[in-house]
Parts: structure tokens; C-alpha cells; sequence
């Protein structure tokens, strides 16, 4: 009985890292355009994208939460997208939780990249264009280097706050052991069936992983101290 | 190779407009001088393409890089040109080297003009290659900067005032590698400056710009010895005198020639026949009717009176004189020139207290 509810533990450890991961890879994917574009317009637009991008800083998860599984559902959009597609519906899968993942940790990724776009300034990159380096070439061998620090934050930022979600985890994915069962749904879970040592070992490796990743961060990369 | 280089330009920003048409030689440095806020740095910029102007045409004799007319524009990245920034802007995540190879790799010439070991030599970065860009001094990184622009085998070199944001030591340590520049390689140099004695060091040709127009542009000294330009380029009028070392006294004075005379300055150690730019003051040169013989200046050329012009300093006028050939300015005050009766035609005798030797 023991060794199952460890192992049942380590699943949800596994999937939590699963998950993070993921949602990391394609946040850095999707925020460093965004992060670009915020970083670089004079669109009128500029506020509005912004603060879409920063919502998840202020709303609970409860309601991106609803909102998402309301659109992702049956009768949603998305969702009849999705059936269409043959894919499903989304809601109560690894899936359903990475798209939910990504929208919540949106602002952590884009705003750390978006400073960090910001300082680097219209200089260098004019620079890089008398020495004949196009655009796209441009982005690639000056900017995204120039903004390593600003990558890095994002990623660190992206990753631990995905692993520290709650709220939006139960509303999307449910509580299905080795699909959805994340670390921190886990953890209420034995706080729930009063298994306290359980609670104990996730929880404390949970704060014990927040203040390495925290460390690393402001330790390795003191500029973007303010930022994050 | 001799082509002209077209700029034209026409950049309203509301509270300041650059309005400019200029045909400039293909070769040589053309210094582009006014105050600062007179529009030379947009003017530089425009030519990089780095600011585009709704009414502007933009050639290197027969390849057009802007007519907007035509709706014809070529970006920056496609342009031939190399950019030196007052500040060198040194990519930080790269070395010296990489920094160097930036625009080498991307021009990909099959026979490149120079390869980075002369251009590193030529201006005296070999020992820097594989420094990162924090470990230089700013003299260094400007060099650094030419480098890589001169590797990234440009039809034309723009400078924006690349001395500008280095004390005089440092600036002293580059003028003789752009003079290098100037003697080595066949690059038109396009110079923004708002500083006389670089100008008058190192150009050519010079254009005056005052507002965003352009007020005179010709060769330096036809430009420098024109006496009807407005008040704010009067302070610093004077010409630029091209001369040789022609012998080191024994007294430690060395004898310069020039087509108009000879100069003696304080000892050179430049090898008789070393050309040398100097700069004489108009408010350092005074007329007399005969040549002095008691008097403490030993340098006196004979000139003739070519025209006189108002000047702003209150009580003087500025007289321009003809020295064997090459012009010469003089500021004196009405009173004497109304006494000694200086009007054109007349030859006299001018003597010159000071000349600031340019090299």
C-alpha cells in the first residue's frame, strides 16, 4: 500500500516535469515573437496586446480556467475545432492542460524576453544592418544572443510557475492519476485523505525546488532582478 | 574609378527639416560640418538608409540606392556601405575578431579587398583579436568599429563624428589612422564632424550645413576661404595651408613651402619633403603695407587683396588674400583697413602670428 502511493508520488513528479517542460519549450516558441513585436512596435495596438499577455498576472486561475474550458469544451469553438480535427476534446487531457499551461505562464516567458528585447536598443541592430546582416539574420546572431539573460529568466520564470500551478490544473485537467495529476493537485489530494507525510515530502520539495530555481536566477543573472 | 555620389534629401520632422542636394566626388573625404542639430547626422543616416525620407535620391555614380520617385529603395543590409557609430558599438557577445568578421562573413566577396590581417595592421589592432570588447579603451574600440565596417567591403565609408566621444589623447591616437585610411585606401570617406581641426585635418571636400540645408560645398579651402558664409562659421574662419617640410634649421625652427612662401614652425621630426596640412587663423594674420623687417613675427608672405566682407566680431571685416595661388584670410579692424586703404588688387604683405600644424 505504501510503496503505491509513493509511486503514485513519483507519477505525478514525472508528469509535473512532463508538463513544465513542454509548456516551457513552447512558451519560448510563442513569447519570443510576441516578446519581439511588444519589444519593438509603435503600434496603437501595443497596449491592448500587452496587457492580454499580462492578464493571467491578475486574474485567478478560476477564470482562465473557466474561460478556457468553456471555448474548449463541446460547445466551444475550440472544442468543435478539435472533434472536427478528430483530436478530441481537450479538456481533461496532458494536451488540454499543456494549452491551459501556456496560456498562464504566457506574461512570466514574454515579459522577461520583452525587457530584455527593450535594452538592447535600436543601435546594435543598425549596426548589424550596415555590416549587411538582413533582418531575420539579424534577429538570430545579434538579438536573441544580446537577449540570452532575458531567455533564461523567461524559461526559469515559464517552467517554475507552470510547476507551481493550481487552481487552472484542477478546472482543466481534472485529477486523473498519470494524465492530469499534477504535483500540486497531488499534494491536496493527501492533505484531503489526511496523509500528511506524503503532504510533507512533495510540499517541502516543492518549496525546496522554488527557492533553488529563485536562487539560481537572481544569483546567476542579478540584471534582470528587478525584472522578475 | 572616379564617380560622383548624388544625396538628395528632404526630411521634414516638423520642428526641423533637412533639405539637402549634394554632388560629391567619389573619392577623398567629404566632411560634412555644421552645429550640432544642423542635420548631419540625419543626413549620414539617410545615406545608410537608416532613415528614409519620402523625397529622396541616393546614388554612388551608376548604382541607385534610393529613388523614391521610382518608389526605389534599397535597405541597409544590401547597401555597400560601412557605418562608424560615435560610439563604436562593439557587438558585446562577440570578440574583437568576431566583431571583425561580422560584416567579412556576409559581404562574401570572392576576392575580398583586404583580408582582416591587413585591416587589422593597418590600424594596430593585431595584438586585440582575441580581447572581448570590455577589455578595451575607447581609442581601441573605435578602431575596432572602422575595422569591421572597412571588412565588410563597402563602396563608401560614413563616419559620425567617430572622435566625438573620445578626450583629445585618444583622438590624437586615431587622426593618423584615418589619415591611413585617406592614403591607403580608394574608399570616398563621407565625415561628420562638428569639430574645425578635424576637418581641416583630414578633408577634402567640405559641405557646410547650417539648418538642414546646405550652405556651401566644394573643395575644403575654396569652401573655408569664402568669406560670405553666415556669422555662426565666422568665429573659425581661417584656411588650411598644404605644405612640405622643406628644412630643419639649425635654431630649432623647421622651414615649411607652400606655393605661396615658406613657414617656419617649432622643430618637426617629420623627413624633409613630409607633406603638412596647417591651419592658419583669419584672426591670426595681419596686413601691413611693406614688409616688416622690425618686427618679432617671422612669418610674412607677400599677398594681394582679392575681396573684403563684413564679419560678425563688431568693428572688423575679413579680408581675403591671394598667397601665390592659395587663399589666405585675414581678420583686421575697419579702422585699419580703411587707414592702410585695402581694397582688391592691392599686394601687401601679410604677417602671421600662429599656424597650428595639423599632423
Amino acid at each position: 500500500m505504501e510503496s503505491a502511493v509513493y509511486s503514485a508520488d513519483f507519477a505525478a513528479v514525472w508528469l509535473t516535469f512532463k508538463l513544465a517542460t513542454v509548456v516551457t519549450l513552447l512558451l519560448l516558441v510563442i513569447g519570443t515573437p510576441i516578446a519581439w513585436w511588444l519589444a519593438r512596435t509603435r503600434s496603437v495596438f501595443k497596449g491592448a496586446i500587452g496587457a492580454v499577455v499580462a492578464l493571467p498576472l491578475v486574474l485567478p486561475p478560476t477564470v482562465i480556467g473557466f474561460y478556457l474550458l468553456v471555448v474548449m469544451g463541446p460547445h466551444g469553438p475550440v472544442g468543435q475545432l478539435t472533434e472536427a480535427l478528430g483530436l478530441g476534446l481537450l479538456p481533461f487531457t496532458f494536451p488540454g492542460l499543456v494549452v491551459a499551461s501556456v496560456f498562464y505562464s504566457l506574461p512570466f516567458v514574454v515579459q522577461p524576453i520583452q525587457n530584455a528585447f527593450e535594452a538592447i536598443g535600436e543601435r546594435p541592430l543598425e549596426v548589424a544592418a550596415t555590416l549587411r546582416a538582413s533582418p531575420w539574420d539579424t534577429f538570430w546572431s545579434v538579438a536573441v544572443p544580446l537577449a540570452k539573460p532575458g531567455f533564461l529568466s523567461g524559461a526559469i520564470l515559464g517552467f517554475a510557475h507552470t510547476v507551481g500551478e493550481f487552481g487552472i490544473v484542477l478546472m482543466i485537467g481534472g485529477n486523473i492519476p498519470e494524465k492530469t495529476r499534477v504535483v500540486s493537485v497531488q499534494i491536496y489530494d493527501h492533505v484531503e485523505a489526511l496523509e500528511y507525510t506524503q503532504a510533507h515530502w512533495l510540499a517541502g520539495g516543492m518549496v525546496l525546488f522554488s527557492f533553488v530555481v529563485l536562487m539560481a536566477l537572481y544569483t546567476f543573472n542579478p540584471a534582470r532582478r528587478n525584472a522578475a | 574609378m572616379t564617380f560622383q555620389i548624388s544625396a538628395k534629401f528632404r526630411v521634414d520632422r516638423g520642428s526641423f527639416t533637412l533639405d539637402v542636394d549634394l554632388s560629391l566626388p567619389g573619392r577623398g573625404i567629404t566632411a560634412l560640418f555644421g552645429h550640432s542639430g544642423s542635420g548631419k547626422t540625419t543626413c549620414l543616416r539617410a545615406m545608410a538608409g537608416l532613415e528614409r525620407a519620402p523625397e529622396a535620391y541616393f546614388a554612388l555614380g551608376d548604382e541607385v540606392w534610393q529613388d523614391e520617385r521610382r518608389h526605389h529603395f534599397v535597405p541597409p543590409h544590401r547597401r555597400a556601405i560601412g557605418l562608424v557609430f560615435q560610439e563604436a558599438s562593439l557587438f558585446p557577445h562577440l570578440s574583437v575578431r568576431g566583431n571583425m568578421q561580422f560584416g567579412q562573413k556576409r559581404a562574401a566577396r570572392v576576392e575580398p579587398r583586404f583580408s582582416l590581417s591587413e585591416i587589422a595592421s593597418l590600424l594596430g589592432i593585431v595584438h586585440l583579436l582575441d580581447r572581448s570588447p570590455k577589455q578595451l579603451s575607447g581609442g581601441e574600440c573605435q578602431r575596432v568599429a572602422i575595422a569591421r565596417a572597412l571588412l565588410a567591403e563597402p563602396r563608401i565609408l560614413l563616419m559620425d563624428e567617430p572622435l566625438a566621444a573620445l578626450d583629445l589623447k585618444r583622438k590624437l591616437e586615431i587622426l593618423p589612422y584615418l589619415e591611413r585610411l585617406h592614403h591607403e585606401l580608394a574608399i570616398p570617406i563621407i565625415y561628420v564632424s562638428h569639430a574645425p581641426d578635424e576637418v581641416a585635418r583630414l578633408a577634402d571636400h567640405l559641405v557646410l550645413l547650417d539648418e538642414g540645408r546646405a550652405v556651401a560645398s566644394g573643395p575644403l579651402n575654396s569652401v573655408l576661404s569664402r568669406i560670405d558664409l553666415p556669422a555662426t562659421f565666422a568665429d573659425d574662419a581661417g584656411v588650411v595651408i598644404e605644405a612640405a617640410v622643406a628644412e630643419h634649421e639649425a635654431d630649432e625652427l623647421t622651414r615649411l613651402e607652400f606655393p605661396g612662401g615658406k613657414i617656419y614652425v617649432s622643430h618637426r621630426h617629420e623627413p624633409i619633403g613630409t607633406p603638412l596640412r596647417c591651419r592658419i587663423h583669419a584672426r591670426d594674420v595681419s596686413l601691413a603695407l611693406t614688409p616688416q623687417v622690425q618686427s618679432s613675427i617671422l612669418n610674412c608672405v607677400s599677398a594681394i587683396v582679392i575681396e573684403l566682407a563684413p564679419t560678425d566680431t563688431p568693428g572688423h571685416v575679413l579680408v581675403k588674400l591671394d598667397v601665390g595661388g592659395a587663399p589666405l584670410l585675414a581678420r583686421i579692424t575697419k579702422r585699419s583697413a580703411e587707414s592702410l586703404g585695402i581694397c582688391p588688387g592691392l599686394a601687401l604683405s601679410a604677417q602671421i602670428k600662429a599656424v597650428a600644424l595639423l599632423a
